[in-house]
């Protein structure tokens, strides 16, 4: 923030004509708020952002108007200068360094949404390894091979959990992957679960950030399928549609015995990778109709170049 | 089959097949212990409870149709009441309340002498645990009336109308009155949204509601509902008189 006076300088500078008597005036006030704000930086720095440029903006407000007080009084200069333009112009030429700081910030640091996507890592619900384990271990006297898949499809689900998950994958990979998941769902519900691939085969190949599905589909399970004795069917429909992806998950819905909060959370998460990766041109939205529960998604359909 | 007097009736309760053949195997290899009947969520439970009479029951939290904890709180009005140790996979608020309530449960995966450790100090939950479990229950799906040494389940979305009497609640279903002491108000509060207060005694499920109708008699005109599948009518108190506008 003290670097915003220095660069005010500059653009004053270029900004006037090379007149000394308004090097002169304005010199001064760049001083002034130059030394002022490194003083205060520290206490400014503290500050969240907002309150920091506001902060720098009433500093300069300040000096500028101070100074053409000062000026005025003492017929330093034989012009008047009119206070209320020295403190607009004072306070446009901060606003215009600030502004130029900030691109540059959002510009050159990528680490910044780099470490977001990293924190937004999907997550699987501890629910879901204990009870897997606990069927696996069921399995092992009675059915040893059946317990060996599911471990090796466990094994590779929380594999790919842990990667590190920044970088696009084809769709194909990540609907193996639920596959897997689905299997291991499958060794706990038995036929409570039933599921319903709708895949256009032009979509395999499209770029989704991993990690999208699966939790869709650990959300639907424990909230669509688990409340029903009976169970239900998942319907997941995956099609292309104006260089577009679209992604249909649904479930039973079941209105009081749903508990939303977990859903909520992993909803929001996917939003905001939706977001960091395609900006404003994805688009994840729910609703509930005839009795099942939607989760939409809209993606630029990329393909690998 | 003949049981040692020693041997330990359990019932398993848990909606997962595999959860359920994994305790099965664990108990077979413990001594004094027989397996009278599995159930696949909480109604089961208590229906198959009533009816083996189980002295411990190893009952999962997370079931379909209703929960684990809503069961153990119903099944405290069987007799005699069985002893329950709570199996979770994860739920780390009920770990909480177990924890700190001294109430007995199992990790998923359960191991056989955690087990074992477990059956030989179980112990009746006491009304004070059961109450320390309510914040993390959700609405209960039935209430329990206990009649004759019975315990009646009915689902919420079966009642008709609750009305509060002298001393009793007046339960009505489509096929018959039930007794329950339970109070009124705590159970507006807990149901909120599925029932109308259609007068200071009386609440009311609105999909039972098919009409309203004046009856003239005794001086003033009185606004009664009329309700699905059953000849009487419920009176609607001044007060509430809007909310035949509104429907």
């Amino acid at each position: 923030m003290a670097f915003a006076a220095v660069v005010l300088s500059q653009t004053f500078a270029e900004f006037l004509p090379t007149l000394t008597t308004l090097a002169a005036i304005v010199e001064p006030i760049l001083l002034l708020s130059m030394v002022s704000l490194y003083l205060l930086f520290p206490l400014l720095n503290q500050r969240p952002y907002w309150q920091g440029i506001i902060g720098i903006l009433l500093v300069v407000a300040f000096i500028s108007a101070a100074f053409c007080l000062l000026v005025n009084r003492y017929f330093i200069f034989d012009t008047i200068l009119s206070m209320p333009r020295a403190v607009l112009l004072a306070l446009i030429a901060a606003g215009l360094v600030l502004y130029y700081f900030h691109l540059m910030q959002r510009a050159y640091s990528p680490a910044i949404a780099e470490a977001r996507l990293q924190a937004l890592q999907a997550r699987i619900r501890p629910h879901f390894l204990f009870n897997s384990i606990n069927a696996v271990l069921s399995l092992i006297r009675s059915q040893p091979k059946r317990a060996e898949t599911a471990l090796e499809d466990l094994s590779d689900l929380f594999r790919v959990l842990m990667a590190d998950n920044r970088e696009l994958v084809p769709l194909s990979q990540e609907i193996a992957l639920c596959k897997q998941y689905l299997n291991i769902e499958k060794l706990r519900l038995d036929e409570r679960l039933a599921l319903d691939w709708q895949i256009d085969e032009a979509t395999l190949d499209a770029l989704i950030p991993p990690l999208i599905l699966q939790p869709l589909l650990e959300n639907a399970v424990y909230h669509g399928i688990e409340p029903l004795a009976d169970g239900g069917r998942i319907i997941i429909d995956i099609s292309s549609k104006h260089q577009d992806l679209l992604i249909d998950i649904s479930n039973p819905y079941a209105p009081e015995k749903d508990h939303h909060s977990g859903n909520k959370m992993a909803l929001k998460n996917i939003k905001e990778r939706l977001q960091l990766h395609f900006d404003l041109e994805a688009s994840l939205v729910t609703h509930h109709q005839g009795g099942r529960y939607h989760v939409f998604i809209r993606l630029p359909q990329h393909t690998q170049p | 089959m003949t049981e040692a007097a020693t041997t330990l009736r359990i019932l398993i309760a848990d909606d997962e097949p595999p959860a359920r053949s994994r305790l099965r195997d664990l108990l077979a290899e413990l001594p004094d212990t027989h397996i009278v009947a599995e159930a696949k969520n909480g109604k089961e439970a208590i229906e198959l409870a009533a009816l083996h009479q189980p002295q411990l029951i190893l009952l999962d939290i997370r079931m379909p149709v209703m929960d684990g904890l809503e069961a153990a709180a119903h099944m405290q009005k069987l007799q005699p009441a069985p002893l329950v140790i709570f199996t979770t996979a994860y739920d780390a608020h009920a770990i909480q309340a177990f924890d700190l309530n001294a109430i007995d449960y199992l990790l998923k995966p359960i191991r056989a002498e955690r087990l074992q450790t477990a059956l030989h100090k179980a112990q009746a939950l006491l009304p004070k645990q059961l109450d320390a479990l309510k914040p993390l229950q959700k609405k209960r799906t039935h209430l329990s009336i206990h009649e004759r040494g019975k315990v009646i389940l009915l689902a919420i979305e079966d009642i008709i109308y609750l009305r509060a009497e002298l001393k009793y609640l007046t339960v009505r279903t489509a096929s018959r009155e039930y007794l329950l002491e339970e109070s009124l108000t705590h159970l507006e509060t807990e149901f909120a949204g599925q029932f109308l207060r259609l007068h200071r005694n009386c609440l009311v499920a609105p999909q039972y509601i098919v009409g309203y109708e004046k009856n003239s008699g005794e001086g003033e005109n009185q606004w009664v509902a009329l309700l699905k599948d059953i000849p009487e009518t419920i009176a609607v108190s001044r007060r509430q008189q809007h909310l035949i506008k509104s429907s």
